[in-house]
Formats: C-alpha cells, sequence, structure tokens
C-alpha cells in the first residue's frame, strides 16, 4: 500500500514546508500571509476530515463544534489576556456590574487555555463517538447528527450575548499570550505557528496512513462487518480517526483566532462545517494532500470571492459539490491519475471500495 | 394547566408541520437510503409556489387551497428532475448522494435569493383562517389547527396509496426488499421515480402550509431540514407511525422548551433529546424488523 515509497509523500510534505514556512512570509505581503494564515487554519481541520471521512468513511458535517471548541478556549483567554483584571467590555455592556461567568475564570491561565484546546475536543469527541459508534449508528444519520450538534452549538452561541458575545462574536484581540497582536513581526509568528502546525498534522496523518492502524481504518471503511468478524472493534477503529479529527478540527480554530481577530457563530454553524466539507471533497477526501490543498483553495474562494461576487461564489461553491462529488468522487487529486492512466494510486486513496460494498448492504438489508 | 394547554396546541400544530416536511423524507430516505438535503428547499418552493399562485388568484380564500395542488406538483417536479439528472447515477454511495444535494440546495437557494426579494416575500392568508377556536379558555389561532388538519389529510392519503394501490404495494415491496422486488417483476427504477415525485411534492404541500406559519424567504427550507430528518430518524425508517409520533413529540417538545427558556435554546434542548434517544434506540421508535446485522 502507501508504504511503497514513502519518500515520495515525505518529500512532497517537505516541499510543501518549504514553501509554506520560508517562502511565503519572504514573498507575500503582510495582508496575503495573514489570509494564507486563515487557509491553513482550514486546512488543519480538513487534514482532520480527510481522515475521518475519507479513510474512515465517517462523514463528520459538524467540524465546526470542535472548530469552535478551539477557537471559543482561545478567545476567551486572549479576550481576558486584553481585559486584564477587569470584565471584558462586551459584558459590560449588557450590565456595568456583571461578574464574569464562572466558566470563563480558569481561561485566565494560558497553560490550562493551551490544555483545554486539546483535551476539550478529545473529551467532547470521544463521549460522542463512543456513544454513537459503539450503537453503530452511521452513515446518513451520524452525518446528519452532527450537523445537528453544529447548528444546536451555534444557535447556543448565539443566543447567549452575555457570556459568549453572541452574534457579534469575540473580538479585539490586542496580546497573544504577551506579544502584541498588532506588531507586523508577531504577525508573522502566529502565521508561522498555524502553517507549522499544519506541517506537523500533515506528518501525523502521514504516520497513520501507513501504519496499521491506517490499514485497519481503511478495512472498516470498505467492508465493517468483514472487520468486526475478523475480532476487531470498528468502534474502536473508528472513535480514534474521529477524536484525532476532532483535535485537527480544534487547533485550527484556535489558530484561527488570533490570525483572523475574530470569532462567531457564523464561522462555525451548519454553513462553516459544510464549507470545511467542500474543501475536502474538492482536494480528494482519501488523498495525503487533497484536504489540504482543497481547504486552501475554497478558503481564498471564500474570502476573496465570497466577499467581491457573493452570488456567483455561492453557485459556485453549489456546483462544486454536485460536479466534484457527481464526476469526481476522489477530487482533484485523482485528477493526473485520469489523464496520464498513471496508477500509482493505492486502493486506500480510493473513496469507494475496490469491491461493490453497495450490495453488501443491499444483501443485508 | 392554563400554561399547558397553548404548549400542547401550538406544539401540535409545530408537529404537523414538521410531520409535512418528514413524510417525504422518510418515504425516499426509507426507499433508497438516499437523505436528500435539497428536501428543505423543495418545501421553500411550494411557498414561493404560494406566493406566485396569489398573483395570478388574488383572492386569497381560493388563492391557497388551489396551491396545495400546484406546490405538490412542482415540488414534485423538480424532484423527478433531481432524480433523473443526479440522484440515479448513485445509488451505489448513498453518503454523496448527501453531500450533492447540499450543492443542489445552496444553488436552490441562491437562485430563489435572486429572484425573490431578499427579505421574503408574503403570502396573504386566506379569511377563513383568521379566527380563533376558544379550547379550555385559550384563543387558539385557526391557522394552526388547519396545519394539523392538512397533516392528518395527507398521511391518510399517503397511507390509503401506500395501502390500496398498485403503485402502493410496489413501493412498500421495493422498501422491504429491493432484490426481492425486481425478481418478481416490478421496475424499481419507475417505482424509485415515482417515489421521488411524491416525496418531493410532499414538501411542496408542507411548505405551502409553512407560508402561512413563518416567513416565506430563500432560507425557510434550511430551517427545516435537520428537523425533519431527526423526526424521520427517532420515528424509524418505513413505518409512517413512528414518524407520525416522532413529528408530534419533537413539536410539543419544542413547544414547551420554548415556553421554559427561550426559542433557540428549545432547538439546542430539542436536538439533544433527539440524539439521547437515538442512543437508547438506534432504530428509531418503530422499525421493520429485518435479519440485517447492522
Amino acid at each position: 500500500m502507501t508504504k511503497l515509497k514513502p519518500w515520495i509523500s515525505l518529500s512532497g510534505i517537505g516541499m510543501f514546508a518549504v514553501v509554506l514556512l520560508a517562502v511565503a512570509p519572504l514573498v507575500l505581503t503582510d495582508h496575503w500571509l495573514t489570509n494564507l494564515g486563515k487557509y491553513c487554519c482550514w486546512a488543519i481541520a480538513a487534514v482532520g476530515i480527510g481522515l475521518a471521512w475519507g479513510r474512515g468513511g465517517m462523514l463528520v458535517m459538524g467540524q465546526g463544534v470542535f472548530f469552535a471548541l478551539g477557537a471559543y478556549a482561545m478567545a476567551m483567554h486572549l479576550t481576558l489576556e486584553t481585559a486584564g483584571d477587569r470584565v471584558p467590555g462586551f459584558m459590560v455592556l449588557y450590565d456595568p456590574l456583571a461578574p464574569l461567568p464562572a466558566f470563563w475564570e480558569p481561561f485566565r491561565s494560558a497553560g490550562f487555555t493551551l490544555l483545554a484546546i486539546v483535551l476539550l475536543p478529545v473529551i467532547a469527541a470521544g463521549i460522542l463517538g463512543y456513544a454513537l459508534f459503539k450503537r453503530r449508528v452511521k452513515g446518513a444519520y451520524f452525518a446528519i447528527l452532527t450537523q445537528a450538534l453544529a447548528v444546536a452549538l451555534a444557535t447556543l452561541i448565539s443566543s447567549t450575548i452575555r457570556e459568549t458575545g453572541g452574534d457579534t462574536g469575540l473580538s479585539d484581540f490586542k496580546l497573544f499570550f504577551g506579544f502584541v497582536l498588532n506588531d507586523p513581526a508577531n504577525k508573522v509568528m502566529v502565521y508561522l505557528i498555524a502553517a507549522g502546525l499544519l506541517i506537523v498534522c500533515l506528518l501525523a496523518v502521514w504516520q497513520f496512513y501507513r501504519s496499521r492502524f491506517g490499514e485497519l481504518l481503511v478495512a472498516t471503511r470498505d467492508a465493517e462487518e468483514r472487520v468486526r468478524f475478523l475480532g476487531y472493534d470498528p468502534a474502536n477503529i473508528k472513535l480514534v480517526a474521529f477524536v484525532v479529527s476532532a483535535l485537527m478540527a480544534s487547533i485550527g480554530g484556535a489558530m484561527f483566532v488570533p490570525i483572523v481577530g475574530i470569532i462567531t457563530p457564523a464561522e462555525i454553524g451548519a454553513a462553516a462545517s459544510i464549507l470545511m466539507i467542500a474543501g475536502v471533497a474538492f482536494g480528494g477526501r482519501a488523498s495525503l494532500f487533497g484536504p489540504a490543498l482543497g481547504a486552501m483553495a475554497v478558503g481564498w474562494g471564500q474570502s476573496s470571492l465570497g466577499s467581491t461576487w457573493p452570488d456567483g461564489w455561492t453557485y459556485i461553491l453549489g456546483l462544486l459539490f454536485v460536479v466534484v462529488i457527481l464526476l469526481l468522487p476522489n477530487g482533484l487529486s485523482s485528477l493526473p491519475a485520469r489523464f496520464t492512466g498513471w496508477t500509482r494510486r493505492s486502493p486506500a486513496e480510493q473513496p469507494a471500495p475496490a469491491f461493490d460494498a453497495a450490495e453488501l448492504e443491499e444483501v443485508r438489508s | 394547566m392554563d400554561a399547558l394547554i397553548p404548549q400542547l396546541l401550538n406544539g401540535s400544530a409545530q408537529g404537523a408541520l414538521l410531520l409535512l416536511a418528514a413524510l417525504g423524507l422518510s418515504l425516499t430516505f426509507g426507499q433508497m437510503g438516499v437523505i436528500n438535503m435539497a428536501h428543505g428547499e423543495f418545501l421553500m418552493l411550494g411557498a414561493f409556489t404560494a406566493y406566485l399562485v396569489q398573483q395570478v388568484i388574488a383572492a386569497s380564500d381560493l388563492s391557497i387551497p388551489v396551491a396545495l395542488p400546484v406546490a405538490f406538483v412542482v415540488a414534485g417536479l423538480f424532484g423527478l428532475l433531481l432524480e433523473v439528472t443526479i440522484i440515479r447515477w448513485m445509488y451505489r454511495r448513498p453518503l454523496d448522494t448527501l453531500l450533492v444535494t447540499v450543492g443542489v440546495s445552496l444553488i436552490l437557494q441562491q437562485a430563489a435569493l435572486q429572484i425573490f426579494p431578499s427579505q421574503g416575500v408574503p403570502v396573504e392568508k386566506p379569511s377563513w383562517l383568521d379566527g380563533q377556536l376558544n379550547i379550555l379558555g385559550y384563543e387558539w389561532p385557526l391557522r394552526q389547527l388547519f396545519t394539523i388538519v392538512l397533516a392528518a389529510v395527507c398521511v391518510a392519503a399517503l397511507s390509503a396509496w401506500l395501502k390500496y394501490t398498485s403503485f402502493g404495494r410496489r413501493i412498500r415491496a421495493t422498501v422491504h426488499n429491493r432484490d426481492l422486488a425486481e425478481t418478481t417483476g416490478i421496475s424499481t427504477r419507475t417505482i424509485d421515480r415515482l417515489t421521488f415525485f411524491v416525496g418531493s411534492g410532499l414538501a411542496g404541500v408542507a411548505g405551502v402550509a409553512a407560508s402561512l406559519i413563518g416567513g416565506t424567504n430563500s432560507q425557510m427550507g434550511a430551517q427545516y431540514i435537520i428537523p425533519a430528518f431527526l423526526v424521520v430518524a427517532a420515528g424509524g425508517i418505513g413505518q409512517l407511525k413512528g414518524t407520525i409520533i416522532a413529528a408530534w413529540a419533537v413539536g410539543v417538545a419544542l413547544s414547551c422548551f420554548a415556553y421554559w427558556t427561550t426559542g433557540s435554546l428549545a432547538q439546542v434542548l430539542a436536538f439533544i433529546l433527539v440524539i439521547v434517544f437515538l442512543q437508547l434506540r438506534p432504530q428509531g421508535l418503530f422499525t421493520v424488523r429485518t435479519r440485517s446485522l447492522a
């Protein structure tokens, strides 16, 4: 499988790292570097979606939930850091004597915040995944339930103006762990952290894919019952992939906050979660680079076309879903193979199994 | 007690609307395992059809009864078009169908946004729905009763159609065992198309009902699709009674939660309730017994 030529993928990641970490900061203006940083955050979440959906077959339509956990943990810390000893400005707006809500208090500590960014999604995805996968909830049920959670969380945040800033979200961060965010040098630093984390996530997923766990995950995607009959518990395999993908979404969210400078429920709701899926589908859900590059492309479209030509962008996004999924289920990453007949591709990189699992399903139902 | 009756009545009306939205979804999902995320937009099409019919027939007393069958046909034809052009290529990839229809729903929403005013259009309520019904001291708006009656009529018509006509028998056969149905000479392709037409048409009818209760705008479909799917999931696949009970329960729960807390929190609580319920009964309330593994 992918073990055959590890150096191809590895040198790809290396080139990607050189472009992102060395070339981009030298070539791009501050404005575009910030934008690229934003795309990197979406790409980090997309790498996780690629793992869960492309390789694991779990259509995670609510990654906004985990994106939000990381983003709001980070945003709460930055808000408190900016406010210093006082209560954050937006809270005082409604009630001058308002005390800080109790759940904000621990986020004063930088260590706790970093821990929360890692542990909150792991715990949340762990509980949710354990509950769903053990009861063998899958397919469309799983997809819609996760999306329902994203809608629910976005609604919850919108309606708690006093505690979370509501629809206006959290913004106006001045400090980032002691660094002044307005300083151009610090902006570059924040970008480098995000780009570095993206490379780390790619390396982690690369290692996952070539490990025996990666093979088991693909096997579970293609023939869950067979894996079960072989003595493995598919629920545990899926749980690991789901938790890792949630963690990546959270990291992406956490870095999104200092780079973009604002987090609102619109960035985490159903539409945002679907946008993350769009990038992964576009790039190629089961490939190594597809999700990250696809997410960057869609992110670029969203932030440039989405603001200058919003009507057209929505049509493009809709057509993207229809055309890519209908005609190119492997995304753009399958195009070279299609035109050159160059078949280096392993079965693991095909989102559809080699044999027809649908027929198996039909026999069962 | 004084607070309970309005919540029960409001909730029942809300549940009836959810039921109308979920009926078609449960039909297509039950039969083909296909989640049509554009179902909410078919509902929106129904609502806009009600508006357009009103532009032709100005008298709202007459236009709403006319709009119901027209909306059924319009939404149904859109559904048929979707099936013929896109979905039929994807029966082997049901999960991908979900995403393709997400794309279709984005396109339909945007088209509606550009064709109609972005703040939405007004749909006049017929004068015979203006009144209130006094139930134990509570003035119950007649249009809520209308939603319930409409849902009841649709359920009755659908179940009679499924039970007594030859098309209905073939649909049920296909739901139970597609391969066996095919071997006995049923054209499952035709049945699939017909089911899609009827299922999408029901969304159109739901849209007319929704236009009388809430606003008619390009975003209205999006707010129905997820609750409707949760209703289908909680009710169980392949049987109407599960969908009916689940829709009523979710409607009443939404209404009660909204009374005790706030509207948006009620939605969150109702979602969580359904998710917890699915934890206890992943197969839903009622299910067709099969010998399947999962």
